[in-house]
């Protein structure tokens, strides 16, 4: 019996799934029960949000090599398309609109991609930041995207599925907790295909991936195409499930590079990089200015706390960078194997 | 450095490495749902609590530390001069948000769960918008003086919305009479042209509808030029109205947009006596930066600057003199965004008073304060009682209009100072009503909103918003 578990055990496949599952029992079964609505609304919910969109970009620039700088347009693209479709066609599943959503970004994120068929690297940067630009301009140019709002805020819809009503904080976190887990399997698969193989392929050398006859162009923009879905999904999930309010303004270039560092920071072409990324990015520093207003509060001017939160950060994010160039993951990694070895070492030398 | 990894036949024991996998991972919960514990503190008995989304970093940092210094100011004031209103304590947690609609949001989230809170005051449009939704569950009311979602003066559709004073509607039609009144009479408006210079956000689109309409109404062309958020250049845009030669440009601008749009003016020798500014545009912190291109344009207001109004001075005498004072820079005490603020704490304390007068002396509950700001009824001589006599005219809120019918003032620069060059005027309220009631009934029907009755608007539930 303790050689099955033990096989199963060192199988590192198999361990992967338990700590995926036990993950999954923590969020699921745990969090709702012992969280309160501040954990659940103000730090989960835009952590998943943001993960999920960092996970999109990882496919991306991390997997595919196609450094993106529009993420946050692609994001915008998905919350209006969603508030739109949800809008003008009466009783359409939330679900679907998520979908169609997904699918209006990943069109435009093609449409975006087409000159990295031409432009490598830098270059191809500046045509994403030209696709931040012009869909920031169009959503706010013309009123239609807004419903003709006369400020151009739009209200978010109400989240319903299947007759449930996902209102209230702990709705909206499970709501956007299963469409991140959702398509976190999918991303997860999907770079562990072929697919997956060609994008690291075009990653590490275009032309010798070219030559053994992987077709370039197509996998570009199919890299473009998956990543502008995901991130326009949690363009939506952002918008509808953690704002409840969508303006053009809430997706700027600000926005696209807290996407950037966080994949960076993270770890690039690794899923779980995203999260890491995102929970120091994201959560950490609500903590920070949490605990130093609770620590400091009447002693010190709120702006100073806040400036003085952003330093630890940068410098957080430094020494990172220096003990691990290839982001957090690795650090992680490295970390648990040192932990399993010196263990191991233990048990064989007591 | 690194330490040997295992050997293929090594036994690695996975359940501890996984063990302390999954306690990591629990620890770093534990931690995480102990400090989000603590970002809720506690009240005492008897303290009324107002929390503050203010921002005093980043790109509007003047406006902020203006505006939540005077209502701080206003306070203390209170809590010093007068034990609080009725023996009960205003306290307050300010919380920074850059002016960031996230931030907003996240320290709304780690406010909300302090007891007694009376009101929101963010001093922000987007911040507000994606509030409405949270503080209408919560039924706690959310002030947003001088702006604002304009079809939220419609109490019977938004009960906890207030867009004291003045909203953006209103506002449009202050400039548009006093342009008249300059014209020497609003019918000399016929055939005149004037521009719009606005800020390129919701903000500044937000009163593109009502200059059509005004300009139907009275016979003048109005013509809308977009200045791109910051609005750090706008040389074309300037071009454009030197070429179009209106009578009167109106500028609808934010931070940067104003003192590079009163320096472009002068620049292209558009007269600057002839530029209006809105209430977003009619700050110290506008004009100063734009040296003495600024000197002759006017803007609207709804609360006189300088610091000779008798509040004031006790401001500076009690709280100032104890060393409690909230601005940095003394000299920046009666400055519009200061005034801004110690005339919403005046409100904001009126309502609490008004309230308690109804339901005890004693902390109250987020609806209750909401009775007290629909009974915000200041004529000019309470105002005069309070000290405010000539600093703000007069508010009359009802449980359907929510604006409270503030009358503006406008101010013209000098070099030095703002000086006060208008009577107070009134807004077309009457004509302006049935478009705010067109948007807030479609905004109901949207969202399946029942109007409300004034029987149901006295009603007051008294039990707290649960976490």
């Amino acid at each position: 019996m303790s050689t099955i578990a033990t096989k199963i055990w060192t199988t590192p496949r198999l361990r992967a799934w338990l700590a995926a599952l036990a993950l999954l029992i923590v969020a699921y079964g745990l969090v709702p029960y012992f969280g309160t609505t501040y954990l659940l609304e103000a730090i989960l919910t835009p952590f998943l949000a943001l993960s999920l969109a960092a996970v999109g970009l990882n496919l991306l620039t991390g997997y595919a090599g196609q450094l993106s700088l529009g993420t946050a347009a692609f994001m915008a693209t998905g919350a209006f398309a969603a508030y739109n479709f949800n809008l003008r066609i009466h009783g359409l599943p939330l679900t679907v609109s998520l979908l169609l959503a997904g699918a209006c970004a990943a069109a435009i994120g093609i449409l975006f991609g087409l000159p990295s068929l031409r432009l490598r690297g830098f270059y191809l940067a500046v045509s994403t930041l030209a696709a931040q630009f012009f869909v920031q301009w169009v959503l706010t140019k013309f009123g239609w995207f807004s419903n003709n709002n006369p400020s151009g805020v739009i209200d978010a819809p109400p989240l319903s599925l299947f007759g449930f009503s996902f209102e209230g904080p702990l709705g909206r976190y499970l709501f956007t907790l299963t469409v991140v887990v959702i398509l976190t399997a999918v991303a997860q698969r999907i770079v562990s295909t072929q697919t997956g193989h060609d994008f690291i392929a075009i990653r590490d050398n275009e032309l010798a991936a070219r030559v053994i006859g992987i077709p370039v162009l197509r996998t570009k923009l199919l890299a473009f195409g998956l990543s502008s879905f995901i991130v326009g999904v949690a363009g939506v999930l952002w918008a509808f499930a953690y704002l409840r309010t969508v303006e053009p303004a809430g997706f700027n270039l600000d926005r696209s590079f807290q996407i950037v560092f966080i994949i960076i920071i993270g770890g690039l072409a690794s899923i779980r990089g995203a999260f890491f990324g995102a929970a120091l990015i994201v959560v950490f520093p609500v903590i920070l200015s949490c605990l130093g207003s609770w620590l400091f509060g009447g002693l010190f001017d709120s702006g100073i706390l806040d400036m003085s939160q952003r330093i630890i950060l940068g410098l957080l994010i430094i020494i990172f960078l220096i003990v691990e160039p290839n982001g957090l993951v690795a650090l992680w990694d490295r970390l648990s194997q040192s932990l399993s070895s010196i263990t191991a070492s233990k048990r064989n030398h007591p | 450095m690194y330490p040997t990894p295992p050997r293929p036949g090594d036994i690695v024991n996975p359940l501890r490495s996984t063990s302390i996998k999954l306690t990591k991972v629990s620890l770093l919960a534990g931690l995480t749902l102990t400090v989000t514990n603590f970002c809720a503190s506690l009240a005492q008995a008897d303290e009324q609590n107002f929390p503050l989304q203010s921002y005093r970093v980043g790109a509007y940092a003047a406006g902020g530390t203006g505006f939540f210094g005077g209502f701080i100011d206003y306070m203390n004031l209170i809590n010093i001069r007068d034990g609080g209103v009725n023996g009960v304590k205003l306290t307050w947690e300010e919380g920074e948000t850059q002016y960031e609609v996230e931030r907003g949001v996240e320290v709304y989230e780690r406010l909300k769960t302090v007891p007694g809170i009376a009101a929101w005051n963010p001093l922000s449009v987007g911040i507000a918008y994606a509030m409405i939704d949270r503080i209408t569950q919560d039924k706690v009311p959310l002030i947003t003086v001088n702006h604002g979602r304009t079809d939220s003066t419609d109490g019977r559709v938004f009960p906890y919305v207030f867009p004291l004073l003045l909203n953006p509607y209103s506002e449009t039609s202050g400039i548009i009479k006093f342009i008249g009144s300059k014209l020497g009479g609003i019918d000399n408006l016929k055939g005149k042209r004037i521009v719009v210079l606005y800020h390129g956000s919701p903000y500044g689109k937000e009163t593109i509808p009502i200059y059509e309409l005004l300009a139907q109404k009275y016979g003048f062309t109005v013509q809308q030029i977009e200045v791109p958020h910051p609005g750090n250049e706008q040389q074309s845009q300037w071009l454009t109205i030197r070429q179009a030669k209106p009578d009167y440009v109106v500028l609808r601008g934010w931070g940067v947009m104003n003192p590079v749009a009163l320096k472009t003016a002068q620049k292209v020798g558009f007269p600057s006596d002839h530029i209006i500014g809105n209430v977003w545009s009619n700050s110290e912190e506008d004009v100063i930066p734009a040296g003495n291109a600024a000197k002759g344009y006017i803007a609207i207001t709804t609360q006189a600057s300088g610091s000779q109004y008798p509040v004031l001075q006790e401001i500076i005498k009690t709280v100032y003199g104890a060393g409690k004072g909230n601005l940095q820079d003394k000299s920046r005490i009666g400055s519009v965004y200061h005034n801004l603020g110690i005339v919403n704490g005046i409100l904001n304390v009126e309502a609490v008073r008004i309230a308690q007068e109804k339901f005890g002396h004693r902390t109250l509950t987020g609806d209750e304060v909401r009775w007290g700001f629909e009974h915000l009824r200041l004529d000019p001589d309470r105002v005069a009682a309070l000290g405010a006599k000539d600093l703000f005219h007069s508010i009359n809120v009802t449980w359907d209009n929510h604006e409270g019918d503030g009358l503006v003032t406008f101010q013209q620069w000098d070099g030095t100072k703002w000086k006060v060059v208008s009577d107070w005027i009134a807004p077309d309220w009457a004509l302006l009503r049935p478009i705010i009631e067109k948007s807030s009934t479609a905004y109901a029907a949207e969202h399946n909103i029942k109007l409300r009755t004034a029987a149901e608007a006295e009603e007051v539930t008294n039990s707290v918003a649960s976490k």
